[in-house]
C-alpha cells in the first residue's frame, strides 16, 4: 500500500517559490488501479517521482508499506510520457536494459520480454529500433520495459498522452487486459476524464496549481470495461460529476 | 527460389552504385574539371615546371620519389598516430570529468580555452628547445591541435541527454556506472564522432607543422626540403599524399562511424535517398 500523507511540494525558482502540491492525502491499494486527473501544469506528474522516491516531498511523508520512502526504490516500473526509449537498442534490447540495470538472469528477462512483446502484439519487431515504429508501437514497448521484471507497482505518466485518440482506446483497452491477468498496482496520471474513469478504481481529482485533492471517486463499474460500458448510465453519471468538478474549479466553462 | 533473392540483391546492390555515382558526378566533375584546366594552362601557357608543375607532372613525381615519400610518411603517420591516441585518451575522461562536475567544469573550461587561444603555431620553436629534434615536440603538437575539438564535441554531447533518463536509470539501479556506460556514453557517440573527424584534420596539421620547424624525417621536413631546393615538382608531389592522407583518414572516421553508430539519424537512409524499400521502414499500428 502506498499512501501519502499531507504532502506538499515547494519549487525553488528565479522568482521565489512556488507552490506544486499543497496538503494531498490518499492511498493507493495494492492490486488496484488509481488514476490522478487534473488540468495541466497542476503537478501531477511530481506526484510520482514523490511516490517512487525520484524526489522527496517538501512537507508531509508518504509511506510504502508502512515505512517512508526516502530513496527511489526499486520494485517499480515506470513508464514516462515520452517512451525514453534508447535509439542504439533494438526493441528487445530496450526491455533487456532493465535486466541488465537489475544484474537479472539476462537468458530468463530475454524469454520474458519476447513473451511481453508477443502481448502487446509487436511481435515481428522485436530486432527494429525505436524510430522504425509509430507512436503507439514505440509507447507498447516503454510499457513491455517497465513490466519485463514483473514489479509490483507501474506509475504512468501520461503514458497515452502523445497518441492519437484510436490508439489511445486500444492501449487502454489492452492495459486493462493485461492488469486482469497480473493485478499489479498501477498509478496513472492523465488530463483526460474519459481514459481516469474507465482505467481506475479510484480517480483523484487534482486542483489547479497548487494541486490539491478535489475529491477522490470510487469508480464501480464492472471489468472488462468495453463500449457497453461506456454508455452505461453509471458512466456517464462519474462523467458529468467530474466535467461539473472541473467547470466548478474553473477549468471548463461553456463560454 | 535463393537464386532469385540472389538475383534481387545483385540488382539492389548495383542499384545502390549506380545511385551512388549518380550523386558524387557533381563532385567528381568539379574536381576533374579543375585539374583538367589547370593541366592545360600549364601546357598551353608553358609554366616552368619549378614555378607551377602540372597535375600529371605531379603525380608522376610520387612515383619517382617513391622512396623518400615513404619512408617519411611512415614518420608522419607515426607522429599522428600517437599524437591523436593521446588524445582520445585524455580528451573523452576529461569531457566526463566535466560534464559530472561543476567544479570541473569551472576550473578546467578557462584554462582549456585559454590553451585554445593560444596561437600554437607560434609556440612551436619553444618545443624545439624544450624538447629537441625528436618525435616528442611532434606528438605535443599534433596532441595540442587536436584536443579541442574532440573535447568541446565530447562535453557537449555527454551533456545532451535527456534528465529523464536519469531519473529512469533510478527507478533500475543506482550504479553511476550503468548509467554511464550503457547510457549516457552510447547517446553521446554522434557528437564524439563528430568531434573525432575534425579532430584527426588537425592533428595532421599539427604533425606538419611540427615537422616544419624541426625534424630530420617526415613529410613536413620533405616538404621544407623541396622547396629549399626549388623541387616544386615534389613539392607537389607531397602536397597530394598529404590531401589524399588527409582524405583516407577521414574515410576511416566515417568507417568507423557506420560501423559503431548505424542507428543515428546521419547514418540511416532512407527511401528517397538511395532508391530502395529496403531501410526506411515505418510500421503503423
Amino acid at each position: 500500500m502506498l499512501e501519502f500523507i499531507n504532502v506538499g511540494m515547494n519549487y525553488k525558482t528565479l522568482s521565489g517559490y512556488t507552490e506544486a502540491l499543497k496538503d494531498i492525502s490518499f492511498c493507493v491499494q495494492d492490486g488496484e488501479i488509481v488514476t490522478i486527473l487534473g488540468p495541466s501544469g497542476c503537478g501531477k506528474s511530481t506526484f510520482l517521482f514523490i511516490g517512487t522516491g525520484l524526489t522527496q516531498c517538501t512537507s508531509g511523508e508518504v509511506l510504502l508499506n508502512g515505512e517512508a520512502i526516502i530513496e527511489p526504490y526499486k520494485e517499480v516500473g515506470f513508464v514516462f510520457q515520452d517512451h525514453l526509449l534508447l535509439e542504439w537498442r533494438t526493441v528487445l534490447e530496450n526491455i533487456m536494459i532493465q535486466g541488465e540495470f537489475r544484474n537479472m538472469d539476462l537468458e530468463l528477462t530475454r524469454e520474458k520480454a519476447l513473451s511481453l512483446i508477443k502481448q502487446v502484439g509487436l511481435s515481428g519487431f522485436e530486432n527494429k529500433y525505436p524510430w522504425e515504429l509509430s507512436g503507439g508501437m514505440q509507447q507498447r514497448v516503454s510499457i513491455c520495459r517497465a513490466l519485463v521484471h514483473e514489479p509490483d507497482m507501474l506509475m504512468m505518466d501520461e503514458p497515452f498522452g502523445a497518441l492519437d485518440a484510436l490508439t489511445r482506446e486500444q492501449m487502454r483497452v489492452d492495459l486493462e487486459k493485461m492488469w486482469i491477468q497480473k493485478r499489479n498496482t498501477i498509478v496513472f496520471v492523465t488530463h483526460d476524464i474519459v481514459e481516469a474513469i474507465l482505467l481506475a478504481d479510484k480517480v483523484v481529482v487534482l486542483t489547479p496549481r497548487p494541486g490539491r485533492v478535489k475529491e477522490v471517486i470510487n469508480i464501480d463499474l464492472p471489468r472488462p470495461r468495453n463500449m457497453t460500458v461506456k454508455e452505461s448510465k453509471e458512466f456517464m453519471g462519474y462523467r458529468k460529476h467530474i466535467t461539473e468538478l472541473f467547470m466548478d474549479m474553473g477549468i471548463l466553462h461553456d463560454e | 527460389m535463393q537464386n532469385t533473392t540472389y538475383k534481387e540483391a545483385r540488382r539492389l546492390r548495383i542499384k545502390r552504385m549506380v545511385f551512388w555515382f549518380k550523386n558524387s558526378l557533381p563532385g567528381i566533375i568539379s574536381v576533374l574539371g579543375v585539374i583538367v584546366i589547370w593541366e592545360l594552362s600549364v601546357r598551353i601557357f608553358d609554366i616552368k615546371e619549378y614555378i607551377l608543375p602540372s597535375p600529371s607532372a605531379s603525380v608522376m613525381a610520387i612515383i619517382t620519389y617513391w622512396n623518400a615519400i615513404r619512408s617519411n610518411l611512415l614518420t608522419t603517420l607515426y607522429e599522428i598516430g600517437l599524437g591523436f591516441g593521446v588524445t582520445v585518451l585524455i580528451s573523452i575522461p576529461i569531457a566526463t570529468m566535466i560534464s559530472y562536475s561543476k567544479i570541473f567544469q569551472k576550473t578546467l573550461y578557462p584554462f582549456m580555452v585559454f590553451v585554445q587561444l593560444i596561437p600554437k603555431v607560434a609556440i612551436a620553436p619553444l618545443f624545439v628547445i624544450w624538447f629537441g629534434f625528436g618525435v616528442m615536440p611532434k606528438i605535443l603538437m599534433v596532441f595540442l591541435l587536436s584536443f579541442f575539438p574532440l573535447l568541446m564535441d565530447a562535453v557537449a554531447g555527454l551533456q545532451s541527454l535527456n534528465p529523464r533518463l536519469y531519473s529512469m536509470a533510478r527507478t533500475m539501479n543506482d550504479s553511476e556506472w550503468k548509467f554511464y556506460w550503457k547510457i549516457k556514453l552510447p547517446n553521446a557517440l554522434p557528437h564524439i564522432f563528430s568531434g573525432l573527424k575534425t579532430s584527426i584534420s588537425m592533428a595532421t596539421v599539427g604533425a606538419v607543422v611540427a615537422e616544419f620547424l624541426g625534424a630530420d624525417s617526415g613529410l613536413g621536413y620533405l616538404l621544407l626540403r623541396a622547396n629549399g631546393d626549388i623541387n616544386t615538382k615534389l613539392l607537389f608531389a607531397i602536397l597530394v599524399v598529404l590531401c589524399l592522407m588527409g582524405m583516407v583518414f577521414f574515410m576511416i572516421m566515417g568507417f568507423i562511424e557506420k560501423k559503431v553508430i548505424p542507428w543515428h539519424v546521419s547514418q540511416r537512409k532512407n527511401l528517397k535517398d538511395d532508391g530502395t524499400k529496403k531501410s526506411d521502414f515505418r510500421a503503423t499500428a
